[in-house]
């Protein structure tokens, strides 16, 4: 009984899809259409650390870091618009976000 | 080696557990709770692997900042979460269809999978072997020589995400008296004290 690397895919796939799940179940609140965001890049990165270990390269860690920095940067930006737009609106319904739509 | 397995599946049961509530609990607090333990166990599969430094990075970036912020931001907005849940099942039976293809395809994709074994003589960067040559140290080793541009970039893109997050969400409230240094200093003598002669027994006209 050994975990190898189809172990470790197959457990980044089911998060992956979860957070896919996640987009379709949630998709009026953006907070959870963000945190499923979150969840599908944790699942990436478990699929290069993954590939990392097996390969024994170490480039996929240092790779895994950098999507690691994105995805802050990324949550922050986020969170920050949807402050602001609460505070314009006074909602975070996704159905109503369509000032830009013709 | 009985436990390597054990806590394998241990982590990555609590880990697919806790991602399935975050996609379904009811309180958005709740959701952003589960994710951190989501996040626990994935850092403990990661030290299961062999990654500890990523494994740590995870825990603080992800639980010290990320998930702090959302849960900052969902307590800091006030919203009724209870309406923005309805008609949530309507979109279950397509939500769980897709789920469900692209689950199946990436584990006939991944369930398949075979490494020749040559491979891992080609590595861009081999994995250290040598005995107290720690995983921090090997990934330092490459990120400060080879990955340095890039890791300057990831910098600059925590930055301007900073400085993106702070210009969004600042704002100048009227009527809150704020100090102006500048008008601090620029005070003349002649504009603050005024020196009157008193006359006896007429006092000061307003």
């Amino acid at each position: 009984m050994t975990i190898g690397l189809s172990h470790y895919l197959t457990v980044a796939a089911i998060l992956f899809t979860l957070g896919i799940f996640g987009i379709f179940l949630n998709r009026k609140n953006v907070i959870i259409i963000l945190m499923s965001i979150e969840l599908m890049l944790l699942a990436v990165n478990i699929n290069f650390v993954a590939f990392s270990v097996v390969l024994h390269d170490l480039v996929g860690q240092i790779f895994a870091m950098f999507v690691l920095t994105v995805a802050a940067a990324e949550a922050a930006i986020g969170l920050a618009i949807l402050v602001v737009y609460f505070r314009n609106r006074g909602t975070i319904r996704v159905e109503d976000i369509r000032m830009m739509k013709g | 080696m009985l436990l390597a397995p054990i806590m394998f599946y241990l982590f990555s049961a609590i880990a697919i557990a806790s991602g399935v509530m975050v996609v379904s609990a009811r309180n958005p607090v709740h959701s952003v709770l589960f994710l951190i333990l989501a996040f626990f166990n994935a850092a403990g599969l990661f030290v299961l692997m062999g990654a500890e430094f990523l494994a740590m990075i995870l825990v603080i970036v992800y639980v010290g900042a990320v998930a702090v912020l959302f849960l900052f931001v969902v307590m800091m907005l006030d919203i009724d979460f209870a309406q923005l849940r309805t008609g949530a099942m309507r979109y279950l039976p397509i939500g769980a269809l897709i789920g469900f293809i692209l689950l199946a395809e990436l584990i006939f994709i991944f369930g398949s999978w075979v490494i020749a074994p040559s491979v891992s003589t080609v590595a861009a960067a081999p994995l250290p072997t040598a005995p107290g040559f720690s995983n921090t140290r090997a990934i330092g080793d490459l990120l400060y020589t080879r990955y340095v541009f890039a890791f300057q970039l990831s910098g600059m893109v925590l930055l301007v995400a900073m400085i993106g997050a702070i210009v969004l969400t600042l704002r100048h409230r009227v009527g809150t008296r704020r100090q102006v240094i500048a008008e601090q200093l620029g005070r003349q003598r002649t504009e603050t004290v005024e020196v009157v002669k008193v006359p006896v027994g007429a006092g000061v006209a307003d």
